[in-house]
C-alpha cells in the first residue's frame, strides 16, 4: 500500500495543471483546490484508483463564489481528502460525477435544489427534499435566502 | 404479465419516518423501484446557521433520535478540529461510553423491529422489553433516556455521578444472559435461516460504488469503520473487534448487529472500569475562522460532519451527512429483482428505521376464507418443524 | 354520551403519524405499547390505518411535504376523532420553529384537542396525556 506522502505527490504530478492550491492542513486532513473542469478526472482517480470512499460532497455558498467540497477518505493511510472546487454564484454549473460511481447521484441532487448548482449529465434530475410546491430558483440554503411563503407563521403565539 | 405499481407510505403503520415508496412490480418480482424522501426534512442544516456553536449542539442532537449522540459526536469533533484541540481523557471515555450504550440500544431497537416486519413479534416485544434496561442506563448515566443533552465544543456539559457507576454495571451484567438467548433464538432458528439468507445480497462492488458504510457495508466484507480506521475517543485505548461477514445478506446484516452488542457492552464495560479522572470541559470560548471534518461512526455507519467557521460564534456553513443518506440508495441493487415479500425487510435491512409488513389472512378469489389465525399457528408450527428436519437442525 | 363515543373509550384505537420529527417521539410511542409500559392493556391498539383509529397521535413539525396529507388523513378520519400533538415539535415545532420548511404549526392546521410536552415526552407522560383525555372526554 501506498504511504501518505506518495499519495500526495502522486497527485500533484499528475494533475499538476488540474491543481490551483493545496492545503496540508493537518496528517489527517489534506485540501486541495482544482478547477472545476478538471473534477471528473480528478474525482474518479481518486475514487477508483487510489481505492478512496466518498464521504459526501458539501456545497457552501461562500457569498462571493459558490464553493464545493468533495469529501473522499483513504482509510489505509488514515488521511481525508477534500477536493475544492469554486463556481461562479451567478451561474454554477459543473460536470456530474453520477457516470462515474453512484454515491453521487443523491447528493448531486440535494445540491442542486438545495443550493441550485447545475450539474451536466446527472441521469435523473429531480427534486429530492422539497416539496412540489416550492417555487422554482429559491435556494434555502444560499446566504440570501428570504422567506418566500407569506403565510408562514414564526411566533409561538404566547 | 402486466406491471403494476405497488406504493408504500408515506405513512405505514409502525414506520417511524415517513418515506414513500413506489415498486413497480411484474407478478411477484420487483422490477424497478423509486423513493421519495423529504417528508421529514427540517432544514437542519440552515437552522445550525441561525445558532451558536453551543447551541447547535442541541438542534443536532434532534436530527435522529435514535443517534442523539451520533451527530453531535461528529459535529463536537468538527467543531474541535476547526481550531484544533483535544478534549480531554475523562470527556473522552465519557463520550465514548455514552455512544455504545446508544449503539446496544439502536441495535436493539433494529432487532426489534425487524422481528416485527417478519411477523416474529416475540422478538419484538423481548427486545424491546430489554432495550428499557438500557435506557434506563442512559437516564442514570445522563439525565434523559434519550437527546442526552451531554456534548458540547471542547468536552461534556456533566460528569457521571460516581456512585451509581456500579448500580450501571449490575444493569449491563443484567442483559448479557437475555442478549445470550436471543442471540440463540435469532441466529439458530430455521425459519429466520429461510427467511433471510441469501436474500438482499449487497456484492463488495456495490457497496464500494455505492459508498454505503456501517453494518451494510462490514456484513459484505468491507471492512471499514470509523472507530478503527481513524480512532478517536477511547476506541484506541479500548479492545474490541470489528465485526466483519462475508456473504452480504440480510441474514449477515443481522449476525454483524448482534454480535457488535457484545463488542458495545465490552467497551462499555472496559471504559467505565479505566474511566480517568481529571478535567472534563476546555472551556472553549472562540473559535478561529476556518474548516473543520468530524466523523463518527453510528450505529448505521459513518455520521459525517463538515463545518465552516468565519469567526463568528455561529457556524458559517454545516453539513450534515447521516449514514442512511448513503445506504438507502442501494435498494436499487438490492430490492430490484426480489419479490414483494421480501422488500421490506430488505429495505429494513440498512437500518434506515423504514418498516412494516401488514398481517393477513389468505383470501381466495371470492373472499372466502382459506385460513383463520388457530389455522395459521398450526400450519406454521408444523413447517417450523419440517424445516428443521430438512435442514438437518436438532 | 353516544354509542360511538362510549366504544371509543372503552378501546381507543391509535393511529400514529410522524410529520417530520426526530423518531424520538415516535419511538417513545412504541415504548408504550411494549412490555414496560404496555398500553394494550387498556384496550388501545395501534392500527394500520386511519380509517380504523379514533385518536390520531401526531408528533413532528407539520413539514410542507406533510402538512397537506396530514389534512387529507384527518379528512379521512371516522368522526369523533380526537387528536392528540405528542412532542414539542408538534406542539408548536419547537426548536424548528424558524425552519423554512416548517411553515405553521399543527394545531392550525387540523384541531388538536390534547397536547403532550416535552422532547420527547416519557412514556409515562404519554399514558398520562391519554387518560386525561379520557377524562375529558367523559367530562368527569
Ligand atoms: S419533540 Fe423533540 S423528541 Fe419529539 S420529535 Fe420533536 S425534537 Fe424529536
Amino acid at each position: 500500500m501506498r504511504t501518505r506522502e506518495q499519495v500526495l505527490k502522486d497527485l500533484q504530478t499528475r494533475f499538476k495543471d488540474d491543481i490551483v492550491d493545496l492545503l496540508d492542513k493537518s496528517p489527517k486532513r489534506v485540501y486541495m483546490e482544482i478547477k472545476p473542469e478538471s473534477i471528473v478526472r480528478v474525482g474518479s482517480y481518486i475514487f477508483k484508483d487510489l481505492e478512496a470512499r466518498f464521504n459526501i460532497a458539501s456545497g457552501v455558498d461562500a457569498r462571493s463564489h459558490i464553493e464545493i467540497l468533495y469529501h473522499f477518505s483513504l482509510e489505509y493511510i488514515n488521511l481525508l481528502i477534500s477536493l475544492r472546487v469554486k463556481l461562479d454564484r451567478k451561474k454554477p454549473v459543473i460536470d456530474s460525477l453520477t457516470t462515474e460511481f453512484k454515491a453521487v447521484n443523491w447528493i448531486e441532487r440535494e445540491m442542486s435544489e438545495l443550493l441550485g448548482i447545475e450539474f451536466k449529465g446527472h441521469p435523473e434530475m429531480k427534486r429530492l427534499l422539497l416539496p412540489d410546491e416550492w417555487p422554482e430558483g429559491v435556494y434555502p440554503l444560499r446566504t440570501d435566502y428570504e422567506e418566500w411563503d407569506k403565510n408562514a407563521i414564526r411566533d409561538r403565539g404566547v | 404479465m402486466a406491471k403494476s405499481v405497488i406504493p408504500i407510505g408515506p405513512w405505514h403503520p409502525l414506520q417511524e419516518e415517513p418515506e414513500f415508496f413506489t415498486l413497480t412490480v411484474d407478478g411477484e418480482t420487483v422490477v424497478d423501484m423509486d423513493v421519495s424522501i423529504g417528508y421529514n426534512h427540517r432544514g437542519i442544516e440552515k437552522l445550525s446557521e441561525m445558532k451558536s456553536f453551543d447551541q447547535a449542539t442541541f438542534v443536532i442532537e434532534r436530527i435522529c433520535g435514535i443517534c442523539s449522540t451520533s451527530h453531535p459526536f461528529a459535529y463536537t469533533r468538527a467543531v474541535e478540529d476547526v481550531i484544533p484541540v483535544e478534549v480531554p481523557d475523562r470527556a473522552k471515555y465519557i463520550r465514548t461510553i455514552i455512544a455504545e450504550t446508544e449503539r446496544i440500544h439502536s441495535h436493539l431497537l433494529w432487532l426489534g423491529l425487524a422481528g416485527h416486519f417478519l411477523g416474529y413479534n416475540t422478538i419484538y416485544h423481548w427486545v424491546w422489553k430489554l432495550r428499557e434496561e438500557i435506557l434506563d442506563v442512559c437516564e442514570i448515566l445522563t439525565g434523559n433516556r434519550n437527546n442526552y443533552a451531554i456534548f458540547k465544543p471542547g468536552g461534556v456539559r456533566r460528569d457521571f455521578n460516581m456512585d451509581d457507576i456500579p448500580l450501571v454495571l449490575r444493569k449491563i451484567d443484567g442483559i448479557i444472559p437475555t442478549v445470550d438467548r436471543l442471540k440463540k433464538a435469532i441466529l439458530d432458528d430455521p425459519v429466520l435461516h429461510a427467511r433471510l439468507k441469501g436474500i438482499g445480497i449487497l456484492t463488495k462492488e456495490e457497496v464500494i460504488d455505492y459508498s454505503a458504510l456501517g453494518p451494510t457495508a462490514r456484513a459484505s466484507g468491507v471492512a471499514k469503520d470509523v472507530r478503527k480506521d481513524a480512532p478517536y475517543g477511547a476506541y484506541d485505548r479500548v479492545d474490541w473487534d470489528m465485526i466483519v461477514t462475508e456473504n452480504g445478506d440480510v441474514f449477515d446484516k443481522v449476525v454483524v448487529r448482534v454480535l457488535e452488542t457484545y463488542e458495545s457492552i465490552k467497551i462499555v464495560k472496559t471504559c467505565i472500569a479505566e474511566l480517568p479522572g481529571g478535567e472534563i470541559d476546555l472551556n472553549i470560548k472562540d473559535i478561529p475562522p476556518g474548516e473543520g471534518i468530524g466523523a463518527h461512526e453510528a450505529p448505521r455507519g459513518e455520521t459525517f460532519h463538515y463545518i465552516r467557521s468565519d469567526g463568528t460564534n455561529r457556524p458559517a456553513r454545516h453539513k450534515v451527512r447521516a449514514p442512511t443518506f448513503m445506504n438507502l440508495p442501494t435498494y436499487k441493487a438490492t430490492v430490484i429483482g426480489e419479490t414483494i415479500s421480501y422488500a421490506t425487510i430488505i429495505l429494513a435491512a440498512i437500518d434506515p428505521c423504514y418498516c412494516c409488513t401488514e398481517r393477513m389472512a389468505v383470501r381466495d378469489v371470492e373472499g372466502k376464507r382459506l385460513f383463520g389465525g388457530p389455522d395459521l399457528v398450526k400450519l406454521s408450527q408444523e413447517k417450523t418443524a419440517r424445516m428443521k428436519r430438512e435442514m438437518g437442525m436438532p | 354520551m353516544s354509542f360511538a363515543v362510549n366504544a371509543m373509550l372503552k378501546s381507543p384505537w391509535v393511529f400514529h403519524l410522524s410529520t417530520g420529527s426526530c423518531n424520538n417521539c415516535d419511538i417513545e410511542i412504541l415504548d408504550c405499547l411494549t412490555p414496560r409500559f404496555d398500553i394494550e392493556r387498556f384496550g388501545m391498539l395501534l392500527v394500520g390505518s386511519i380509517k380504523h383509529a379514533d385518536v390520531l397521535l401526531v408528533t413532528g413539525s407539520c413539514n410542507r411535504k406533510s402538512a397537506g396529507r396530514l389534512k387529507t388523513l384527518y379528512e379521512q378520519a371516522p368522526q369523533p376523532c380526537v387528536v392528540v400533538a405528542i412532542g414539542e415539535c408538534s406542539l408548536s415545532r419547537g426548536l424548528f420553529i424558524h425552519s423554512y420548511n416548517c411553515p405553521v404549526p399543527l394545531d392550525k392546521i387540523i384541531p388538536v384537542s390534547v397536547y403532550i410536552p416535552g422532547c420527547p415526552p416519557k412514556p409515562e407522560a404519554i399514558i398520562g396525556g391519554v387518560v386525561k383525555l379520557i377524562q375529558k372526554v367523559k367530562g368527569t
